[in-house]
């Protein structure tokens, strides 16, 4: 098991020494590099919007049940809403959730493109494949994530904002005083770095895994599944060793 | 021309190639032919470089490929074209854009250029108005045809082909094959073609070379396989009752010839 993962961790550094590579065209590399943001970056918007809004306004509504001391000020809803999403949610949780969408399908299609001999293709045309291959849609990840970051903050905020509004759990005035209240500018860079950190490690651990599938759809697909395992395994262990080393 | 060497290969401790000899001319349609699982996709992999033989070599017109490094191999890959079992066409482009694909990445043509002779390679293997279709909206024999105009787009020295019949009807397989042989003759290129296809081995084996259990079992040519006493040769190639019927007609025609 140990040796085994030892060997793994091997396989990944050396995939990981072809992909980090000059590409061999510039002009098709900054091609694939605008169409992977727009499918793995833009095309995510929708979700992260959608979970977000939903996330915090959950957020908010707990935050309100919970906090009922008369001691604790009624803004600390707003301020316990915020710290939660940029700390935490907008970061570490998102990514969990783009590591099944992203991850899976990433996996998927790199596999279905070495079970289906394209990857032989490029290959045998002269051409380092994994570079072609993987690292624009590492460079694309890891440059658009920190916008679904921004956003999914925003939008967090926006769904504790809603709950303000349409019920009387808290007023607006003590949520937007509680969403200002307090504010260390670092927590924000903190959460982007992760997030960055993160898009790494679901491209390249997607890529890695779809890249070695031999078989069939099968195959692809018991890939896919643990691309999205290890990601989100490696997410959280990222999350705790950045934790201690950004915010201590 | 290509030459393989005393080529043995080994996966895990068990042996697949056996001292493989063989040569393959330039401007004839090369066959290497044998059973499922006998080892030619193994060979074939050998010859092109996606598999490394643990013993003997692979020269290209002279070329060791053992001792070429990696710019060398990149290079050597540029002068080869292959057509793979399954097409393996990009899915996410038409299919002038795959045809283009080479040629983007390769040549220093400008975009009307690579236009020019993208088209030129799609006309060549006989597609029309197909240009801005996707390989999935296309059928099989015409997925072949592109991927035969996407292994010439660069002008190959050297074409691959992987059992380019698979999963075609009779008459479909006979024009890809009248096909691959005549832009063999035309541009003079190495061709070599991996196949279980006996229309083929009949109709363009111009040098076959027979791989049996991962050994070299019979060498020839469509005239001399017919003749040929090798048991598992005539057990593979006239398996089938209507060519053992063509065998004992082109005896018969032999006999009464002589």
């Amino acid at each position: 098991m140990i040796l085994d993962s030892i060997k793994t961790f091997g396989k990944y550094c050396l995939f990981m020494a072809q992909v980090v590579r000059r590409p061999d065209k510039w002009r098709e590399f900054f091609k694939s590099l605008i169409f992977e943001i727009s499918k793995l970056g833009v095309d995510s918007i929708p979700l992260v919007i959608i979970i977000s809004l939903f996330i915090g306004a959950v957020i908010c509504i707990q935050m309100t049940i919970n906090i009922t001391s008369p001691l604790i000020p009624a803004y600390s809803t707003g301020m316990a809403t915020r710290e939660i999403l940029v700390l935490e949610f907008s970061s570490t949780m998102m990514c969990l959730i783009l590591a099944g969408k992203v991850g899976s399908n990433i996996a998927s299609e790199i596999g279905t493109m070495r079970v289906t001999e394209q990857i032989d293709a490029i290959e045998i045309m002269g051409l380092n494949s994994a570079n072609f291959i993987v690292f624009p849609k590492i460079i694309g990840f890891v440059l658009f994530v920190p916008v679904l970051c921004i956003l999914s903050m925003f939008m967090g905020l926006v769904g504790g904002a809603l709950i303000a509004q349409f019920t009387d759990m808290i007023s607006m005035e003590n949520y937007i005083y509680g969403i200002q209240s307090f504010f260390v500018p670092w927590n924000v860079y903190y959460s982007i770095i992760k997030t960055v950190v993160f898009a790494y490690l679901i491209t390249s651990i997607s890529a890695f895994y779809g890249f070695y599938v031999k078989g069939g759809a099968l195959e692809v697909g018991k890939a896919s599944t643990n691309a999205v395992v290890s990601s989100s395994i490696l997410i959280l262990l990222a999350d705790v060793i950045l934790t201690k080393l950004l915010l201590q | 021309m290509i030459e393989a060497k005393h080529v043995s290969k080994w996966f895990e401790g068990q042996q697949v190639l056996y001292d493989i000899n063989a040569i393959f001319d330039s401007g004839k349609t090369n066959l290497i032919i044998g059973q499922s699982g006998s080892g030619k996709t193994v060979f074939m992999k050998c010859l092109i470089g996606l598999l490394t033989p643990e013993e003997g070599e692979i020269l290209y017109d002279g070329r060791r490929m053992r001792d070429m490094d990696i710019s060398h191999k990149r290079e050597l890959r540029t002068e080869i074209g292959m057509l793979f079992q399954g097409s393996a066409l990009f899915d996410n482009e038409t299919v002038l854009g795959n045809v283009m694909f080479p040629l983007k990445m390769f040549s220093k043509m400008t975009r009307a250029e690579q236009l020019e002779r993208a088209q030129f390679c799609i006309d060549r293997v006989g597609l029309v108005n197909a240009n801005d279709k996707y390989p999935s909206e296309i059928s099989g024999g015409m997925q072949k045809r592109v991927a035969i105009a996407r292994a010439i787009a660069l002008n190959p020295k050297y074409l691959f082909c992987d059992e380019p019949n698979s999963g075609l009807d009779p008459q479909t397989s006979i024009l890809i094959d009248e096909l691959l042989s005549d832009i063999t003759h035309e541009y003079n290129i190495t061709t070599v073609i991996n196949t279980h296809d006996m229309n083929s081995v009949l109709g363009i084996g111009e040098n076959i070379v027979f791989i049996n259990r991962g050994h070299c079992d019979w060498k020839g040519n469509d005239h001399t396989i017919y003749k040929s006493n090798n048991q598992a040769l005539n057990n593979f190639v006239f398996a089938s009752r209507l060519f053992k019927e063509v065998k004992s007609y082109l005896e018969k025609r032999d006999e009464s010839e002589s």
